[in-house]
């Protein structure tokens, strides 16, 4: 491919990339309210627009609109460039993940997928657990009590899931033996998900990526009843924002990474398997809210009691298995 | 575990709390157990269930109001005469006299008829205490708390005047008796559950 065509195609890419689950994360956030609404019988946002819709637009204008309000304490430069870390790294990870199948427009082959590396899953995860620097910087450099708890169980959550994160995915890679999110996609075409044959991988990834998200049985982080908003307490206006569209963001990708990884992902990639994609994504992204409004936290050290005492040695023992079904 | 005594026929279901475990491998197997036993899934069940169900509980407020008890002591309200449509109030200066908030304030005169009219009548409700002294010493049933329990106004001193209390003469038709202290609200049969002899 010619290097001014490869530009501009990239280019698109990206803008698409950040345009779409930008607005999407906005949408997230209010499907979320609507679904806990519905799960607790009420009826969530209803003023703003029809049925609440631009509630989104309106939290928007209030988000973008608010006092940007920097602590006398905090450590200035670390305090404002902490919150850009979780949504620029979420957005960096997208750049491995194919979020549509390969598509064919005006005749021009189409990949929606930025960088179809060989390295695809190690640079996803790699990039999603950068963002975990982004709770814990905010909540070092705050200067207040609730931030600085809310960031040492970062740390709790960064040394712990990532782990597992590692090890669950460990065992489904040593069978599909490349490490390209295309590669793994194909494998599943000729052998079937892979959630039959790694039912304990998926399991383990699944909790990995709710702890890495930060999101209920996990979100220590900004437990409102224990440390009032844990990292984003000092924080306001677009600045909490761009934490918000980070945490939406990541949960995209962990929904298109478990369908990619275990259920199949796109397929060969026709148009049914395209849509089929995308509800199965969504599946997740409706997971995620549908364990928010149905389960309760965890306290930090049954956290640290479930990641080493009981998912690390069941991972452990999953790969060796794993290996020693590949080896005979 | 310490057995409930269930009296009558209602379904009350006393909750199975067991002994806690004491040693290591008592924990260990009640994590097993709580683990497969699956009650993660019906949490998740329960919620699904009631988003299927949609049986929404929102009251959407400006829009729709719960009936108000007629024991709800609100603005108050100054009646009229059904059969003749002159006020009820006599003048007599009781509820004036009774005030505990002492917020009450009403001019009289003697007028053409020689019967006594009132010519002012105030409230200062960012005094009244709304105790409902005033309604109950009323010998003419003229003066009663309505329903009217919203109030927004530009200063802590909100007055009621005579002419916001006074129901409208055109309006006479629609004025409702009070229904006395101690009355059911309108929506009292949804809200009670029947006597046990009832079923």
């Amino acid at each position: 491919m010619e290097l001014d065509v490869f530009i501009i195609q990239t280019l698109i890419n990206v803008l698409i990339i950040l345009g779409v689950f930008s607005a999407l994360a906005g949408f997230t956030t209010y499907l979320e309210r609507k679904v806990l609404a519905f799960m607790q019988r009420r009826l969530g946002p209803m003023y703003v627009g029809p049925y609440g819709l631009l509630q989104v637009l309106a939290d928007g204008i209030k988000l973008f609109t608010k006092e940007d309000i920097v602590p006398t304490n905090s450590i200035q430069t670390v305090f404002k460039l902490a919150p850009v870390i979780l949504p620029a790294s979420a957005f960096i990870a997208f750049a491995g993940v194919p979020f549509l199948p390969d598509m064919e427009i005006f005749g021009v082959t189409f990949q929606p997928l930025i960088v179809d590396s060989n390295a695809g899953i190690l640079f996803v995860l790699g990039m999603m657990a950068v963002g975990m620097f982004s709770p814990l910087l905010a909540g070092l450099s705050s200067g207040n009590k609730w931030s600085l708890l809310g960031g040492a169980r970062t740390a709790i959550q960064l040394l712990s899931f990532e782990v597992i994160t590692g090890l669950s995915v460990l065992a489904p890679l040593m069978l599909v033996g490349s490490l390209s999110l295309i590669d793994i996609n194909n494998y599943q075409i000729e052998n079937g998900w892979l959630i039959w044959q790694q039912p304990i991988a998926f399991f383990l990834f699944l909790i990995a990526g709710y702890a890495e998200t930060n999101r209920t049985p996990f979100d220590l982080l900004e437990h409102e009843a224990e440390v009032v908003s844990g990292y984003a307490t000092e924080y306001s206006g677009m600045r909490w924002g761009l934490f918000f569209i980070g945490e939406y963001v990541n949960m995209y990708i962990v929904a298109f990474l478990t369908v990619l990884i275990f259920f199949g992902g796109f397929g060969e990639g026709t148009f049914v398997d395209g849509l089929l994609y995308l509800a199965k994504v969504f599946f997740f992204i409706f997971l995620f809210l549908w364990t928010r409004a149905a389960w309760p936290h965890l306290r930090p050290d049954q956290l640290m009691w479930l990641t080493w005492k009981v998912l690390m040695p069941l991972a452990v023992v999953n790969i060796v298995i794993t290996g020693l079904v590949v080896m005979f | 575990m310490k057995e409930l005594e269930i009296r009558g026929s209602q379904n009350y279901v006393p909750v199975e709390i067991e002994d806690y475990p004491t040693s290591g491998w008592d924990k260990f197997t009640q994590v097993v157990k709580r683990t497969l036993k699956g009650e993660l899934f019906v949490g998740l069940w329960v919620v699904f269930r009631e988003m299927v169900k949609f049986d929404i509980h929102t009251l959407q407020y400006p829009e729709e109001v719960l009936p108000v008890s007629p024991r709800y002591r609100a603005v108050h309200k100054l009646l009229l005469l059904l059969e003749s449509g002159s006020e009820r109030c006599i003048g007599c200066g009781l509820c004036e006299k009774i005030c505990i908030a002492d917020c009450i304030r009403m001019d009289t005169k003697v007028d053409e008829n020689s019967r006594k009219e009132v010519t002012e009548y105030s409230i200062n409700l960012g005094r009244c205490i709304f105790c409902g002294y005033c309604a109950e010493v009323c010998p003419e049933l003229a003066i009663v708390h309505g329903p009217r329990y919203e109030n927004v106004s530009e200063q802590r001193a909100h007055f009621a005047l005579k002419d916001d209390m006074l129901t409208p003469i055109d309006m006479l038709k629609a004025q409702k008796e009070y229904p006395g202290f101690g009355a059911l609200s309108p929506n009292a049969d949804e809200l009670v559950k029947k006597t046990p002899l009832a079923y």
